[in-house]
């Protein structure tokens, strides 16, 4: 099953800076983008193409490194070099700067909402992952700092359906976090990647975890069950059960496990945009195996830096460049 | 850092040619772009701003005892491997950001820029090569007004 990537657009929304994250809105109609020019931008699409519908300017000093929406939607958190995470909240068409996270000592690499909306989790070249409980009223406040990595950490991921946070580091390792006693602790640590861990994805179940390295390799890891049925509920561990090699030329940055259609899209220093589908998972879940279902290699002109899939339409695709542009692609399993 | 004493290595930039380079119809041609080749990124870093008669050496810093380029144009690729004389971990660090980043303002984006200490040439090279290869961390560093003071310095002195 041979797949192609149709280019939709390409815009150039951050002029002379990277585009570091693109990421799409719950219902999958608001495209928000962040960079090097210390801006987010709000994209929705007009017709047949994306503008601009606001652009916040102001809420941080230096680049923005992640923008991460609220599961209802309301919300957008965006994570900055200025050791700062800001929330805004959504009003008609614009957004306004509801309230400002301190406490990294330095840059803070990702913002993520855990699904339920409550809770959300940043990470900072500090080490440290901080966690923050919100509540009725919108107010913020940390309730975990947890220090698993010996490195900056780079990527922060809650599972889809668990309270379960994932890390990934310039240690080269990928932590799991649960919540033990009312304290956020690491209860695992994955330890595989020859090189710094960019990013993760949880698969739509939430049974497996993808990672991507600075080793040029994605590595999948699954949830593996104790032996004799009993187990107490907090241990947590995983194995890796298959790694993607050979198809990165350089150092990979991102990587999106779809929710629709089960896809797994990269973003890579190579320029390039590469999509992989699991063959027939019936025949061994232990050892699943991935195929390289479409590949573009000149996606962008410079590398591509994220990778975010359309939570409403199947196939959908928003990627992001070090030369400031985003594209919006159109994935096709059968080409 | 050690006193005036001159390095004996009078020449301390070499370069790895990684094809022959031939002088083709398109050379000649004015509206075709030529590829950028090692004599390009040997010019870079040897001429002053002040003086281009005098190609420099990076010996008169006495921080680099040798630098290795290897250019692939045509795969829109550049290494640069330099062999640092101080043990210190953070000099070491800055010259790599400075050449990373001299490198970065003259060739066109689509380049990809390698740059490593030469293998066995310092203790804390595998530390040293990851920070440079990071270019989150590399962005940021830039991002210290101080730090881009001293990357500047080090790139506007006669040594680069």
């Amino acid at each position: 099953m041979k797949g192609a990537l149709e280019l939709l657009q390409r815009v150039s929304a951050h002029p002379d800076a990277r585009c570091w994250c693109v990421a799409w809105s719950p219902s999958g109609t608001l495209l928000a983008s962040c960079g090097g020019d210390c801006a987010i931008k709000i994209w929705g699409k007009e017709g047949d193409s994306w503008e601009c519908k606001c652009v916040m300017a102001d809420g941080h000093q230096r680049t923005v490194r992640t923008v991460a929406w609220s599961p209802c939607g309301k919300y957008l958190a965006s994570a900055s070099f200025d050791a700062t995470t800001c929330i805004w909240k959504k009003t008609n068409d614009d957004f306004e700067s509801l309230t400002v996270l301190e406490g990294h000592e330095n840059e803070v690499k990702c913002v993520t909402w855990a699904p339920s909306g409550n809770l959300l989790a940043t990470c900072s070249r500090d080490k440290s992952v901080w966690i923050w409980e919100v509540d009725e009223e919108d107010e913020y406040e940390c309730v975990s700092v947890v220090n698993s990595h010996t490195q900056d950490v780079k990527h922060v991921v809650w599972h889809p359906t668990q309270e379960l946070l994932a890390s990934a580091g310039y240690d080269n390792k990928v932590c799991i976090y649960k919540e033990v006693d009312d304290d956020w602790e690491c209860r695992a640590t994955l330890e595989g990647h020859e090189s710094t861990v960019w990013s993760l994805a949880f698969d739509p179940e939430g049974q497996r975890l993808a990672s991507c390295s600075d080793d040029r390799t994605v590595k999948i890891w699954k949830k593996s069950t104790l032996g004799d049925g009993e187990s107490d509920s907090s241990d947590e561990s995983w194995k890796c059960v298959c790694t993607l090699s050979g198809f990165h030329g350089r150092t990979i940055y991102d990587v999106a496990w779809c929710r629709l259609t089960g896809a797994l899209a990269t973003a890579c220093g190579d320029d390039g945009v590469r999509v992989f589908k699991e063959e027939d998972p019936t025949v061994d879940p232990e050892q699943p195996v991935f195929f390289m279902s479409a590949h573009l290699p000149k996606a962008h002109g410079q590398d591509v830096n994220c990778v975010s899939w359309n939570p409403k339409e199947a196939g959908l695709l928003a990627t992001c460049s070090d030369n400031g542009e985003f594209a919006i692609w159109k994935y096709n399993s059968d080409s | 850092m050690s006193g005036g004493t001159r390095l004996e290595n009078a020449n301390p930039l070499i370069f790895q040619r990684s094809g022959e380079r031939r002088l083709t119809a398109t050379d000649e041609d004015e509206d075709v772009a030529d590829p950028i080749d090692d004599r390009e990124i040997f010019d870079i870093f040897s001429k002053s701003i002040n003086d281009p008669e005098h190609p420099l050496s990076l010996e008169e810093l006495n921080v680099v005892e040798q630098m290795r380029v290897n250019v692939n144009d045509q795969e829109s690729m550049v290494s640069v491997e330099f062999t640092p004389t101080i043990p210190h971990c953070s000099m070491a660090t800055l010259i790599g950001l400075s050449i990373k980043v001299k490198l970065l303002r003259s060739l066109p984006d689509r380049f990809k820029i390698d740059v490593h200490i030469t293998p066995g040439t310092h203790a804390s090279e595998d530390a040293v090569n990851k920070q440079l290869a990071d270019k989150e961390r590399v962005a940021a560093a830039l991002e210290n007004s101080q730090l881009l003071e001293v990357v500047n310095q080090c790139l506007s002195s006669r040594a680069m």
